[in-house]
């Protein structure tokens, strides 16, 4: 048994100085070195409980791997990790930890929680830069199972069910697989060599996977069973944007936050000498509080915009985006404006952006969400000059699937209903999972419902074999 | 009709159910979805307008007249949408008629026959709505009309009477008149300049077709957003109802960037899937055409360098 590392604080991340990253696309965060990592490992108290485990929505055995790690026996670590996540360098990144696995720490009662996150990270990074155990694809059991959407939960889903023997065929409308791993998330938070690596890993797996595929269009869920696929899994994500509806949103230079993320990220705007055509700003609004808000505010930075601001209908403590995204945001110059709401866009002769008029907004009373409720204040209107506005207020599921797929059932949403936990729509053997039933979610919880859904998909089809 | 035979998980085992057939044999053919999209056949209708045949059997075998395609040349192309122009269902490919006029445009015309697409994706958006119309002019503008021939063609096969406007800048542009000829119960050609068909616009011509006691169930405009607006203008006067095909900037094509919105009836529409067909009198065109300009001088200066490019390699 290693000696306990009883330090109250986390072990501190390597990370890029602000005034530094805040110019270029590199990853933010450097990642632990091997003994950072051990020693950090060493913190962790192995508890009887382990609260941390039942937090994480694909219930990765935490104290298990953490435990080897400061054993150093990180192929070990990687082992027990692999078994609960496909794709363990990604959560290790952009999982909300401190709302997971973390915020549930013992550690916490004094001092910081253990860096789950962290640890996962490095485990992850260590196994693909240094060790050349790849897994081994499985007997193949003759069944077959299409995933529709090859985001986070479509991924985990195919992963899981390759795993076992099924041949799983994902189907992609992009040319590039990942979802809103590749389009939304930015290089500079997930760098896209570690996601198609971690995908390659599923394809060693034999996922086989068909871009520029467009199921509602190009295919049918109908015709998907026709070719002889037994079950369906939906991840097609929720990937509609939401507009506010306020004069001035079709003025030039206002963009959804797909938009402006999936020019710079999958279109890949922000390398030098790219050909995608992006607005190259002087100053923006971003309207949102999410980690796409935050996405956005830091890549509008980096691309050289000289002031770029966060405005949020409500306060500081309800921003609802990754603690680490808020703070990384705050060091690179983002400057936050809360209880704050847009009024409208306001525009030149030419229809380009030239400012957002907002209005201020005190806090009422708790609403459905528990949270206080944003009121206008009167009389508080005031201008913001920028030539950019990015709404990044949330985003709908794709209407395509269900409106092609008779007896899907849906929302008043356009979320599509399952029946809870396995992820079962109200077609037989058609399953849905991630945004597409909860709306914008996280990456973590739409691995955890590829996850369930996987293992229903499994016992339906292995029980009609019976 | 007697219940369609399925076994447990849904597979059709009716083999007059064609479709998985079809397919299964479509996959094994090509080895897979997407490693084809081959040109087949690569013409040039004018000096900047091209005509590609593209080898893509799951798009084939779906599309109707009005949907569109979004496509790559190369590994790091952007995405252009192009309506199609034909398809065949029985050798599963498809045509698209476009203009070399950007970066994109130019990199596709650069694959020759036997070269491959990088990507293709489709058909997306609506298909146009011609059910139960009987009588039509479909007006079309430039390249325009390589879109309108497909949906004039599908309402001649369906028995309506079918008029054609057709209008280019000049002689040397036409395209397709022949194709429009011979599906069009009536048929004007109209020229800016007036050096082929009649001088003038096409605006001129659909309204003297209204004036002569024409009466149309719809009007389908398809050309440049400015001749759209001024058909719509036109046929607002007399209450025809207008159709118009919308293509503004888009990247997905599926719904997801949001930047093909468009303000149609006050609302906001996404082009890719609300459309590409909206009702002419409710769109507006003022806004489209600004949000059009949006990339202007960006696309100049690719242009230029991609020309400076093809130039050099030429030489």
């Amino acid at each position: 048994m290693p000696e306990r590392n009883m330090s109250l604080q986390k072990t501190p991340m390597p990370t890029q100085p602000a005034e530094v990253r805040n110019h270029n696309f590199e990853e933010v965060t450097l990642g632990y070195t091997w003994k950072m990592a051990a020693s950090e490992a060493k913190r962790c108290l192995d508890c009887k409980n382990h609260p941390c485990v039942n937090a994480c929505p694909v219930g990765i055995d935490i104290p298990g791997f953490i435990q080897r790690v400061a054993n150093e026996d990180m192929d070990g670590a990687y082992e027990v990790l692999n078994r609960s996540t496909a794709l363990p360098a990604i959560c290790g990144r952009v999982c909300p930890q401190e709302t997971q696995c973390e915020g549930m720490c013992v550690r916490k009662a004094k001092g910081d929680s253990v860096g789950i996150g962290r640890l996962e990270r490095f485990v992850a990074d260590w196994h693909r830069e240094h060790s050349d155990v790849q897994p081994q694809p499985s007997v193949p059991n003759g069944h077959k199972v299409a995933v529709i959407g090859a985001g986070p939960s479509g991924l985990t889903c195919a992963g899981d069910l390759a795993k076992i023997g099924y041949k799983v065929t994902v189907f992609e409308a992009l040319h590039v697989a990942g979802g809103v791993l590749v389009y939304g998330i930015p290089e500079f938070r997930l760098p896209k060599d570690i996601v198609r690596k971690e995908i390659d890993g599923l394809k060693t797996l034999g996922v086989e996977i068909q871009t520029d595929v467009v199921i509602g269009r190009t295919l049918t869920v109908d015709e998907l069973f026709e070719m002889g696929y037994e079950a369906v899994f939906i991840g097609s994500g929720a990937g509609l944007p939401r507009f506010m509806s306020i004069p001035g949103e079709s003025l030039k230079g206002v963009y959804s936050a797909n938009e402006y993320l999936t020019r710079i990220n999958l279109m890949k705007a922000y390398l030098p000498g790219s050909r995608t055509p992006i607005q190259r700003s002087h100053a923006v609004a971003v309207v949102g509080g999410g980690n796409v808000a935050m996405d956005a505010a830091r890549c509008a930075k980096r691309l050289g915009a000289e002031r770029v601001y966060i405005v949020y209908r409500r306060g500081m403590e309800e921003l609802p985006a990754r603690l680490e995204e808020i703070e990384h945001a705050q060091e690179e110059g983002v400057i936050f404006r809360t209880l704050v709401n847009p009024a409208a866009v306001l525009g030149d002769e030419k229809g380009w952006v030239t400012s957002i008029k907002c209005v201020e907004m005190g806090l009422g009373e708790p609403d459905a969400s528990g949270r206080r409720r944003p009121i206008e204040i009167e009389g508080s209107e005031f201008t913001l000059d920028v030539d950019t506005v990015i709404m990044a207020i949330g985003t709908q599921p794709n209407p395509l699937i269900h409106r092609t797929t008779e007896g899907l059932d849906t929302d008043r949403h356009g979320c599509i209903i399952t029946n809870g936990e396995d992820g079962l729509t109200s077609r037989p053997h058609v399953y849905a999972g991630g945004d597409t039933v909860t709306g914008a979610a996280t990456v973590i919880l739409a691995m955890g419902a590829g996850k369930h859904a996987a293992s229903a998909i499994h016992k339906e089809i292995m029980g009609s074999e019976g | 009709m007697p219940p369609r035979e399925t076994n447990r998980v849904g597979i059709c085992l009716d083999p007059t159910k064609a479709v998985r057939c079809d397919i299964i044999r479509w996959i094994a053919v090509t080895k897979g979805i997407t490693s084809m999209f081959e040109v087949l056949e690569k013409q040039a209708l004018n000096p900047t307008v091209v005509r590609m045949t593209i080898s893509a059997p799951l798009i084939a075998r779906k599309a109707e007249p009005g949907q569109f395609v979004i496509l790559r040349a190369k590994a790091d192309s952007e995405r252009i949408p192009l309506t199609i122009a034909d398809f065949d269902r029985a050798t599963g490919s498809i045509t698209l008629i476009f203009q070399v006029m950007g970066a994109g445009t130019i990199e596709i015309n650069s694959l020759e026959a036997g070269e491959r697409l990088q990507d293709l994706v489709g058909p997306l958006g609506k298909a146009t709505d011609t059910m139960g119309l009987k009588k039509v002019c479909v007006v079309g503008g430039g390249v325009g009309c390589a879109i309108a021939l497909p949906i004039a063609k599908k309402l001649h096969e369906q028995g309506a009477v079918v008029h054609s406007v057709v209008g280019f800048r000049t002689r040397e542009l036409v395209i397709l008149e022949e194709e429009f000829r011979s599906i069009s119960d009536e048929f004007k050609l109209m020229t800016d300049d007036g050096s082929y068909g009649e001088k003038g616009l096409v605006t001129t011509a659909l309204e003297s077709l209204i004036n002569a006691g024409n009466q149309y169930d719809e009007v389908i405009a398809i050309g440049p957003l400015i001749m759209m607006k001024f058909v719509s203008l036109t046929t607002k006067k007399y209450g025809v109802k207008t159709i118009v095909s919308m293509n503004p900037i888009m990247i997905d094509g599926t719904g997801m960037c949001g930047g093909c919105r468009l303000t149609v009836g006050g609302e906001t529409k996404f082009a890719c899937v609300d459309g590409p067909d909206f009702d002419g009198h409710l769109v507006d065109f003022d806004e489209a055409l600004r949000r059009g300009e949006m990339y202007r001088e960006f696309e100049q200066h690719e242009r230029e360098t991609a020309c400076n490019l093809f130039a050099k390699e030429a030489r």
